[in-house]
């Protein structure tokens, strides 16, 4: 099951030139882009991890997709994403996020009913890859 | 077969503007000019046979600037970005000027990351390395310099379109430097050497630095400055244009003192904008025995 996050998710996957064109957007409106990774796809896994510091001053995205690469080349196997913080004052928060990485093969999740007092009943959704340990989910080692 | 209008061309680009802009404010630098003539127009052919597909690679771009200080490599650099810029083959036209302390990292695992940052800063623009020597230490195997270098030269191969790197410094020492890395002499296509100025071309940088600050020499002080121009080339420390702009914000500090000793005289902006011989003559170039 496709995991649909940020922006574009509904999209087929962007091309590194599609990739390359956004990221110069956000640059143009002064934004930091950070590279981040994860391979827990809960929707609420609010937990990614970055991928070096976040990448101020940058005038091309050139430099990014450097970056990118490099991380593919490790945590190709994973979910990667790009975040673009701006920090004008009043705004001081990510302005645009996508995905830019995904597993070969997305299992989807589980839906879990758990019966509760006076058979009401609470629902939980779990990702199937999070069953295995972090870092052997999607056929990592 | 498509016909090209070379004028048009070379209108369009606007790259004649910058080199007028070099010919009229950098005094002296003949071959210096020469070589950036040729190189822009090198580069506005290449535009031009790009276009019409017959070639598709892009052309080595890196370049050594080597010269003593004050010879004027930082602001040809800066012209160099513009041209560059204007003929698309960098995107955005950013100089990102480092030394060996921003490259170059302190403990294990601190230079490369280091060295991407500016790396990514750089991309769509100059990098202009500064006494880019000081790269490679050769009296210590395990100085981190060279994990630098390995990076750059990584990036100068295989990203030649996103990232133009200039490295700079005095002549002898950067032989030296390409001696022991022959990996940048053969990434480097232009090595441009910036000759020392001649004394009536360091006369003719200090009269524009003056016009564009609103200030002026007398004649009589002109002959002084003359006068101190060739003892302080005998001197040593001497860095050519810079050491004339040092030369002249000292005379406007004694100017300034000069003026606010009499505080009861009326004074035209003629006095205000002008230096006298006395300004000059306080130096202390005068008084040393040569």
């Amino acid at each position: 099951m496709r995991v649909t996050q940020g922006c574009f998710s509904f999209l087929p996957d962007l091309t590194d030139e599609q990739i390359s064109k956004q990221v110069q957007y956000c640059l143009a409106n002064g934004w930091a882009v950070n590279i981040e990774f994860t391979d827990d796809p809960h929707p609420r896994n609010s937990f990614w991890e970055m991928w070096g510091l976040p990448m101020f001053d940058l005038r091309d995205a050139a430099g990014v997709l450097m970056e990118l690469s490099e991380c593919r080349k490790v945590y190709g196997d994973r979910y990667i994403r790009l975040s673009a913080f701006d920090s004008s004052h009043g705004w001081e928060s990510v302005r645009l996020s996508f995905i830019v990485n995904r597993p070969a093969d997305e299992p989807g999740f589980r839906l879990d009913r758990h019966e509760v007092a006076g058979r009401g009943i609470r629902y939980t959704t779990n990702s199937y890859a999070a069953d295995r340990p972090e870092g052997q989910r999607y056929g990592g080692k | 077969m498509e016909q090209v209008d070379l004028r048009r061309e070379f209108n369009e680009v606007g790259i004649g503007e910058v080199l007028d802009q070099l010919d009229r404010e950098l005094i002296g630098l003949k071959p210096v000019k020469t070589r950036i003539r040729e190189i822009a127009s090198l580069l506005l052919i290449e535009r031009i046979r790009k276009r019409m597909g017959l070639t598709s690679d892009v052309p080595t771009l890196h370049m050594s600037f080597t010269g003593n200080p004050g010879t004027g490599k930082t602001t040809v650099a800066l012209r160099i970005a513009s041209i560059l810029h204007r003929l698309g083959f960098v995107r955005r036209g950013q100089v990102v000027s480092v030394t060996r302390d921003e490259l170059v990292g302190q403990y294990i695992g601190h230079t490369a990351p280091k060295t991407k940052e500016i790396l990514k800063k750089a991309m769509g623009g100059v990098l202009f390395i500064d006494e880019a020597y000081y790269l490679h230490r050769p009296d210590n195997e395990r100085d981190y310099g060279q994990e630098a270098i390995e990076i750059l030269l990584q990036v100068m191969e295989s990203q030649r379109e996103d990232l133009v790197v200039i490295l700079a410094g005095y002549g002898d020492r950067m032989d030296k430097f390409f001696g022991s890395n022959p990996g940048f002499r053969s990434r480097i296509a232009h090595h441009i050497d910036f000759p020392d100025y001649a004394d009536d071309e360091l006369l003719a940088i200090a009269e524009l630095m003056l016009r564009d600050m609103n200030y002026k020499l007398s004649a009589d002080a002109r002959e002084a400055f003359v006068r101190y121009i060739a003892l302080r080339k005998a001197q040593p420390l001497f860095s050519n244009a810079r050491s004339i702009r040092n030369a002249l914000d000292r005379m406007r500090l004694r100017q300034a003192n000069r003026l606010v000793a009499d505080l009861d005289q009326a004074l035209s902006a003629d006095d205000i904008m002008s230096l006298e011989p006395s300004d000059i003559l306080a130096s202390r170039v005068f008084s040393r025995g040569t």
